[in-house]
């Protein structure tokens, strides 16, 4: 975290508008490497927000700090109006500590790109570890609410198989269950697509696609399928070296890109496929 | 040449078993504490004090670099001039136990290394504290890796034990050497005692290689 103190940035945000997540010129450096370059991103409460750009951009990094898998260099991220990176000590931002990290990675849920599931432990009980030993749920309200989940995501006749007995694609609806079971209220998925089987895809796909339309949870996604991100972000951003280049609605953006970045970005993607 | 006496070799043999007994307790008591105690010096390793990392490494190292045997004379005849005295078994344990703890760390600590840092990412984006992640998330993925090494040091603690008798335990190696001083006939007890370690000693590593599949099997690893 940063060492200097945050005089600049307020203490909570307020108001009628209080963004769900918001990085306020965020920056993250990897020594003298620029990751994320004075970032500035809004995410609404149940705003589907999905980021694409070229690799190394910084993409990842955004989610990862955001989880606090990540520190971050400069800057303030919010999430709910409160501070995530920072607390208040009644006058100024100072860097959070570990119980205050805790506090606020509780609103948070991640997906990742290789689903990372725990191999020891059956899909039930990967679902209900969080929520017995960190939400503190008896046994029975733990297994209903991750059964419940595991039919949402159509894996409840596997409940009982270990991770190395699942396809990556069930293994990923397993882990969407997983982060889901914690009730965050943003959720965060990395390239979840990107490991599967192309016949697979559309099985997560499916499962984030249901999320948007029946929850109200607040989504940023980074993905390279840009099909699926026009058919379901509410907006989309293009990162260009730690920085939105260009943002809007997907028709927008995949329709008529304004920023020249942005046109050789999406041709290059468009050749490739 | 040989004039192996069956004779002397049967009136010889319950006491030698009686002495396995103790043989068998002290490699196990050894154990325990040398694995409960490795696991605390490789989670020690890993606490985010470098200074405190730093001086738990020296320590493994000091231990690992010098003989058991002193080590074993050392607890026993230069402790209690520091007011420290300990019986036999005592000092035996706690130095065989400490010496074995030292190897141990370096096999957990293997262990631990071998679990990928997405399982520690997994376990954060849960919101898992520290010590439940160690304990529920990391440990028993470093553990299936970690037996074929715990299991060599099970046998090599076993093996180990004669050290033993020269601070006057009185295990297999003690009973065969007071047997060897009474009737001057050294052959038979000898001999008696390496079957006796081949006994035990093939046997727990096939039994030790067949835990660690089922281990694997049981946590659905394979
Ligand atoms: N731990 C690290 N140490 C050093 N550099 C890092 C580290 N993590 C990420 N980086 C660098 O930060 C930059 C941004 O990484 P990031 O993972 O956010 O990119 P991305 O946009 O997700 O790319 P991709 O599409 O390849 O996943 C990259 O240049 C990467 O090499
Ligand atoms: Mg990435």
């Amino acid at each position: 975290m940063t060492d200097e103190t945050h005089a600049s940035f307020p203490l909570r945000l307020e108001g009628a508008n209080v963004p769900m997540v918001s990085f306020r010129k965020v920056t993250k450096r990897y020594g003298s490497l620029v990751v994320l370059d004075s970032l500035d991103l809004d995410v609404a409460e149940g705003e589907m927000v999905t980021i694409i750009g070229p690799s190394g951009s910084g993409k990842t990094t955004v989610l990862r700090t955001l989880m606090t898998l990540d520190s971050i260099n400069d800057g303030v991220i919010y999430v709910d109006g409160e501070p995530l990176t920072h607390m208040s000590d009644g006058t100024k931002l100072v860097p959070a500590n570990q119980r205050h990290l805790r506090k606020m990675r509780s609103k948070i849920g991640m997906c990742f790109q290789h689903f990372h599931l725990f191999p020891h432990m059956t899909a039930l009980e990967n679902c209900m570890e969080g929520p017995v030993n960190v939400l503190g749920l008896s046994k029975k309200e733990a297994r209903e609410r991750s059964e419940e989940l595991l039919r949402m995501v159509g894996m409840a006749d596997k409940r009982d198989q270990h991770p190395s007995r699942l396809s990556g694609g069930q293994q990923q609806r397993v882990a969407i269950a997983r982060a889901l079971a914690m009730r965050p209220k943003v959720m965060l998925f990395d390239e979840v697509t990107s490991a599967l089987d192309p016949e697979v895809i559309g099985e997560v796909t499916g499962v984030i696609k249901k999320l948007v339309s029946e929850h109200n949870l607040t989504m940023l996604m980074v993905t390279h399928q840009m099909g699926f991100a026009r058919q379901i972000s509410d907006r989309v951003s293009f990162f260009y070296k730690g920085r939105i280049e260009e943002q809007g609605t997907p028709d927008e953006l995949f329709g008529d890109p304004k920023k020249e970045r942005t046109q050789q970005f999406l041709s290059a993607v468009r050749e490739a496929v | 040449m040989l004039n192996w006496d069956w004779d002397f070799t049967w009136t010889i043999l319950p006491r030698l078993l009686s002495a396995t007994v103790n043989t068998i307790l002290a490699a196990g008591l050894g154990y325990a504490i040398a694995v409960v105690l490795g696991l605390v010096l490789a989670l020690l390793q890993r606490t985010r004090s470098p200074i405190f990392t730093a001086s738990v490494r020296e320590i493994i190292e000091f231990v690992r670099s010098t003989p058991l045997v002193l080590q074993v004379f050392f607890v026993f005849y230069v402790a209690p001039q520091f007011g420290i005295t300990l019986s036999p078994w005592v000092a035996g344990m706690l130095s065989i136990g400490v010496h074995y703890a030292a190897y141990l760390s370096e096999v957990y600590r293997g262990g631990i290394d071998s679990v990928p840092k997405g399982q520690w990412e997994a376990a954060t984006s849960l919101n898992l504290s520290t010590t439940r992640t160690y304990f529920r998330i990391v440990i028993p993925q470093a553990l299936p890796p970690s037996l074929a090494g715990m299991g060599n040091y099970l046998v090599g603690i076993f093996k180990d034990t004669p050290i033993l008798s020269v601070i006057g335990v009185a295990e297999l190696m003690h009973a065969a050497n007071s047997i060897g001083a009474e009737t001057y006939r050294f052959l038979e007890p000898y001999t008696l005692v390496g079957i006796i370690f081949l006994a035990i000693s093939l046997p727990t590593a096939a039994l030790i290689r067949a835990f660690e599949g089922w281990m694997r099997r049981k946590l659905g690893l394979t």
